[in-house]
């Protein structure tokens, strides 16, 4: 049995989609036959890949229009008729299934970073049930699928400035829940970072391959610490009464106040 | 470091050349089905429930047919203008002169309209935005919910607070379908259990809700410190998680007891006793 590949040939100044045929093989992943087709007929095949293994979170495509891992997607798992092959479409492509992913780090860069209270005797001490939430996030990958499926920016480009992304959201929530953590990034990610921009559709849940609850587990709980500190009247209230502080001392001193 | 203040735009390329076809989707599977099945049970739901509001009657049985059985979109019936029975005494409005029902629309209604599960459901199906995961949005500006009206959707904690208030009331009225006056006094009948199911719901609805899962726990930064606020977070998690199918369940729910009460009331049968 053969199968078709169809699969996006391009750079910056265009491209389309070509069709090669090849022998089906037992067992297959999307990856397999990516790199059959190198070694083949197209031996200028640009794609990124590690480990095979779903581990590295290179190989990102979009596979019959849905983001996936070409590794993790098996061949006999798709419909019958031709696979489409596509690089991701919210981030500038390189060549043919290559994209540029920087818009990700560079978001990256601006996450203030974590802030411990200086340790007491015996050093930091935690429990388990402190840290399990955070633990979750560490799973992550960075397929970049999540940023990739977010409609935020991939509907709307001009958002990017100004957007974080499922992906930061979950690095923002880990660190918000960090139980030695001293900043308060509260009010940067609901006035800078896009958190506002996320409509709760869950569709970065639905790609993670690690299965991450990214909306119910960080970016609504994000909502309601933004909510917390800037919408509830009954918070600032008690802020007020117990005159606690809306910005840690942490980043008072970052902003000289 | 990165704080409000001092935050500038990201510098990341806007409008580098994207791979791929400008088409809206590349995804050939019936991914419209999930919106559609959405739109058509909402759709249905708010129709039924708008022409019960609006009749204005067969919303109560009362002592003649031996029960006290009150409909949900009806409870507190606190108008002048209820049938004897279904109202109490201690607290009368008199100068309202529509339809008592409107009173759902204080609580539960905003409650639902704000629920972050309702808001993807609608989000996806009614706005488009987007239909489907990788399914382009169907607008060309997107605000997100940065500015009025969606901003309101962060009052969502209180009007899970206003909803208690309401699932106390139709608890009451559960508790209350166990009399059964010329009958025995007190028993079971179809109808106390379809009241009591109706209340057990939405009770479910509104602990599985995120707001009350921030509020109960989840805003802590640290477990270890306030076990009893952990065990109360550990209990209302995995509710959580199913909140979309309590969402569902609980909405067909309320509007199928209104439905029996309206079919008992307006005499299509008799609500049978069980014991
Ligand atoms: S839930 Fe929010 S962050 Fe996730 S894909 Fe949807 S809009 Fe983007
Ligand atoms: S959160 Fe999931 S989808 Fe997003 S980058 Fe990490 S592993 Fe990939
Ligand atoms: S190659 Fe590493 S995740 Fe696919
Ligand atoms: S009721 Fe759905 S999230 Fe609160």
């Amino acid at each position: 049995m053969d199968v078709t590949m169809r699969v996006w040939r391009g750079d910056e100044t265009g491209g389309e989609f070509r069709d090669y045929t090849l022998p089906a093989h037992e067992g297959e992943v999307v990856l397999d036959v990516i790199h059959r087709l190198q070694a083949t007929q197209a031996p200028d095949l640009a794609c990124r890949w590690n480990c095979k293994a779903g581990k590295c979170g290179s190989c990102s495509a979009e596979i019959n229009g849905k983001p996936r891992l070409m590794c993790m997607t098996r061949m006999d798992h798709l419909p019958e008729g031709p696979v489409t092959v596509a690089p991701m479409r919210t981030f500038p492509i390189i060549r043919d299934l290559v994209t540029d992913v920087s818009f990700n780090f560079e978001m990256a860069k601006l996450v203030p970073p974590f802030a411990p209270p200086p340790p007491g005797p015996g050093g930091y001490r935690m429990q388990q049930i402190d840290i399990q939430r955070g633990q979750e996030f560490r799973k992550c990958i960075e397929c970049f699928m999540c940023q990739d499926v977010c409609h935020v920016i991939r509907d709307h480009e001009e958002n990017k400035q100004y957007y974080a992304g499922p992906r930061l959201f979950i690095r923002y929530a880990e660190l918000e829940m960090h139980p030695l953590d001293t900043n308060d990034r509260r009010e940067l990610v609901r006035q800078k970072m896009g958190l506002g921009m996320c409509n709760i559709t869950k569709c970065c849940t639905e790609v993670c391959p690690e299965q991450i609850k990214i909306t119910d587990n960080a970016i609504i709980p994000l909502k309601e610490r933004a909510v917390d500190a800037a919408y509830d009247p009954i918070a600032w209230l008690g802020r007020k009464i117990l005159r606690r502080h809306k910005r840690s001392p942490a980043e008072a001193q970052a902003v000289g106040r | 470091m990165t704080t409000v203040e001092n935050a500038v735009a990201t510098p990341v390329r806007i409008g580098g050349v994207r791979g791929g076809p400008d088409a809206p989707t590349l995804r050939t599977d019936r991914w419209w089905v999930g919106p559609a099945i959405t739109v058509t049970v909402l759709v249905a739901f708010v129709a039924y429930t708008t022409w019960a509001i609006f009749v204005n009657r067969d919303y109560y049985v009362g002592a003649a047919a031996h029960r006290d059985l009150i409909s949900p979109f009806y409870s507190p019936c606190i108008m002048a203008s209820c049938v004897a029975g279904a109202k109490g005494t201690f607290f009368v409005i008199n100068w309202w002169h529509i339809t008592p029902a409107l009173i759902v629309l204080a609580g539960p209604l905003p409650f639902r309209l704000t629920c972050y599960y309702y808001r993807r459901a609608y989000y996806r199906s009614f706005w488009l935005s987007p239909p489907a995961c990788a399914v382009a949005d169907a607008h060309r500006r997107y605000s997100g919910e940065t500015r009025f009206p969606l901003i309101l959707q962060n009052a969502h904690r209180y009007f899970f607070y206003l909803a208690a208030i309401f699932n106390v009331i139709l608890t009451i009225d559960a508790v209350v379908a166990f009399r059964l006056p010329g009958q025995g006094g007190i028993g079971v009948s179809v109808g106390t259990i379809v009241l009591v199911v109706n209340a057990a719901s939405l009770w479910l609805y509104s602990l599985s809700c995120h707001a009350a899962r921030h509020l109960c726990g989840g805003q802590l930064r640290s477990f270890s410190k306030s076990r009893v606020r952990y065990r109360l977070w550990r209990l209302l998690s995995p509710l959580n998680a199913r909140h979309m199918q309590i969402a569902w369940f609980s909405l067909i729910v309320v509007a199928l007891a209104d439905l029996y009460v309206r079919l008992v009331a307006s005499g299509a049968f008799h609500d049978p006793k069980l014991f």
